[in-house]
């Protein structure tokens, strides 16, 4: 049974300056699949996945999310970023607002729902991420691994169809990028669809469906994740896997 | 001991000799030079004034000076807040044109003295204003009018109300050029993940500035703006070359008719040195209670 498309790049390309970002990469999410994206820093992965939501506009081929193409500054974007969840390296949680108020924003003010309905939804993603004790906390009284599941509850909130990852364990202390894992796998477990841009091989082994090697802006190589840890066709995929697993 | 007073070593101590010595001798000099018949005792009655046809206590020319200045202040920096915030998001527009001319306007205020301003906008533009609003008869009628107490109390004399209003919007224009500066610091202080973040929960260009970047922006310029108040109080003093009949303008009007030209300008001098400072303690209290 074919799934259907919820994402469709094709011939992307991005310019910062000079510098070409992303060069004709071409990439299908189907619903419901888990999609690990990986490479050496700067080969564009962020990028990609910031294309997904409109965050970047890109310069050159085709991007439809969910059947609308993405043209730059077009009004649907924003109802498209709703149906598209981001979690970012550096949790970017609003420091403002408490725990709880971060989740019910989105809802309260973007989707127009009544507070006791947005503060229902919060308290069931909190518990799905396994904080609902800190609702009432401020972002700064959290730890960094609290706070990154603080934010995956937030973009849960507005119930998205899929959820972009970028490096969301970067920027964690070592002893808590598991439990941020762990909810990720979790959130996999519940059939989410997925694009994860991760250095995280255990976790990619666990849940990807497919393994997608980026460098220097292109899609070098695309491949499920049993074929691409033992063999991966490309010489760059082989020399980054020895890098990053070596140790 | 203060402990002030303990920390003082022996070249403190010579310095703040010599420092007396000069300041003594000046004194003196003048003294002896001027020939200038001090009058102190006369200057309580143009604060407050005992009435005796009426027994009561009356603000006289000074008092009503500090209390217009201080009215001023308070009208032209809520104006200039409002002003300066509009212009702050102006200068971080997406928009090409609206950060042109919000810089235009920034940049003219920002290069031509605050004297010139007031000349220039109270001959062009508020004579304009003050007729096109009708603002000269509705003033009149108030003042003939029964119950002048309230509007006194917020505006003082009605009949000098147009000249005020032209006062306090000058001064906000000027002012809000620097409000603005200060609040587009402030936005831009926010992280950009800030604003992606706002945007990735499909947030609206102004739903992401009224509920993620001003809240946070600012609650950050609350201090420079505080300062930027107290600067206004002390620029509010231009606004006399026009006739606004505040502080300043008062005290040329008490010197004119009086000649008491050092004890009323040093009273003056006194009333704006306290307001200020005593604003800027109490700003820097409030900051550290934060």
């Amino acid at each position: 049974m074919t799934k259907a498309p919820i994402i469709v790049a094709e011939h992307l390309d991005k310019f910062f300056g000079d510098f070409q970002a992303l060069s004709d990469v071409s990439l299908t999410v189907h619903q419901g699949e888990r999609v690990v994206v990986c490479g050496p820093s700067g080969s564009g992965k962020s990028t990609l996945i910031r294309c997904f939501n409109g965050l970047e506009s890109h310069d050159a081929g085709r991007l439809t999310v969910e059947g609308v193409e993405l043209v730059p500054d077009s009004p649907k974007i924003r109802q498209l970023r709703q149906d598209v969840g981001m979690v970012f390296q550096q949790f970017n949680l609003f420091p403002h607002l408490s725990v709880l108020e971060n989740l019910t924003i989105g809802p309260m003010k973007v989707r127009k729902l009544p507070k006791a309905e947005a503060e229902a939804t919060a308290r069931k993603y909190l518990d799905r991420v396994h904080i609902p004790e800190q609702a009432g906390k401020y972002p700064s009284q959290l730890s960094g691994g609290q706070q990154q599941r603080v934010a995956i509850a937030r973009a849960l909130c507005m119930e998205p169809r899929v959820m972009l990852f970028d490096e969301p364990t970067s920027a964690l202390d070592p002893e808590m990028i598991g439990e941020v894992l762990d909810v990720m796998v979790e959130l996999a477990g519940t059939g989410m669809t997925m694009v994860v841009v991760t250095h995280e091989m255990g976790f990619a082994r666990k849940v990807a469906d497919r393994m997608v090697f980026m460098e220097q802006g292109r899609i070098v190589e695309v491949a499920p994740p049993e074929k691409f840890f033992s063999a991966p066709e490309s010489a760059r995929a082989k020399l980054f896997l020895d890098q990053i697993l070596e140790h | 001991m203060p402990s002030f007073l303990r920390k003082l070593k022996w070249p403190d101590l010579v310095i703040l000799a010599v420092l007396a010595g000069v300041f003594g001798y000046v004194a003196l000099t003048v003294e002896g030079k001027l020939n200038y018949d001090w009058r102190w005792e006369l200057i309580p009655n143009y604060i407050l004034r005992y009435r005796t046809d009426t027994e009561s206590w009356f603000a006289n020319l000074l008092l009503q000076g500090l209390f217009a200045t201080i009215r001023i202040s308070l009208y032209s920096s809520v104006l200039a807040l409002i002003l300066g915030t509009i212009l702050g998001l102006a200068r971080t527009a997406e928009n090409l044109t609206v950060r042109l001319l919000a810089r235009t306007y920034l940049e003219l205020l920002r290069n031509i003295p605050p004297v010139v301003i007031v000349f220039i906008f109270y001959f062009f533009l508020s004579a304009q204003l003050i007729e096109a609003l009708n603002l000269n008869a509705w003033a009149r009628d108030i003042a003939r009018g029964e119950n002048t107490a309230v509007w006194e109390f917020f505006f003082g004399d009605m009949r000098r109300f147009p000249s005020m209003v032209a006062g306090v919007i000058v001064l906000a224009l000027f002012e809000s050029a620097f409000v603005g500066e200060i609040v587009r610091a402030g936005i831009e202080s926010i992280p950009r993940g800030q604003r992606e973040a706002a945007r990735s929960i499909g947030m609206s260009r102004w739903q992401e500035m009224r509920y993620i970047v001003l809240p946070q922006a600012l609650k950050k310029v609350v201090p420079p703006l505080a300062n930027q108040f107290i600067t206004l109080i002390k620029d509010s003093s231009i606004i006399s070359l026009i006739s606004v009949q505040e502080l300043t303008y008062k005290t040329v009007e008490l010197v004119a008719s009086t000649r008491l030209i050092f004890e009323a300008w040093i009273t003056t001098a006194a009333f704006y040195f306290v307001l200020c400072f005593g604003l800027s303690m109490l700003f820097r209290r409030l900051e550290r209670a934060r």
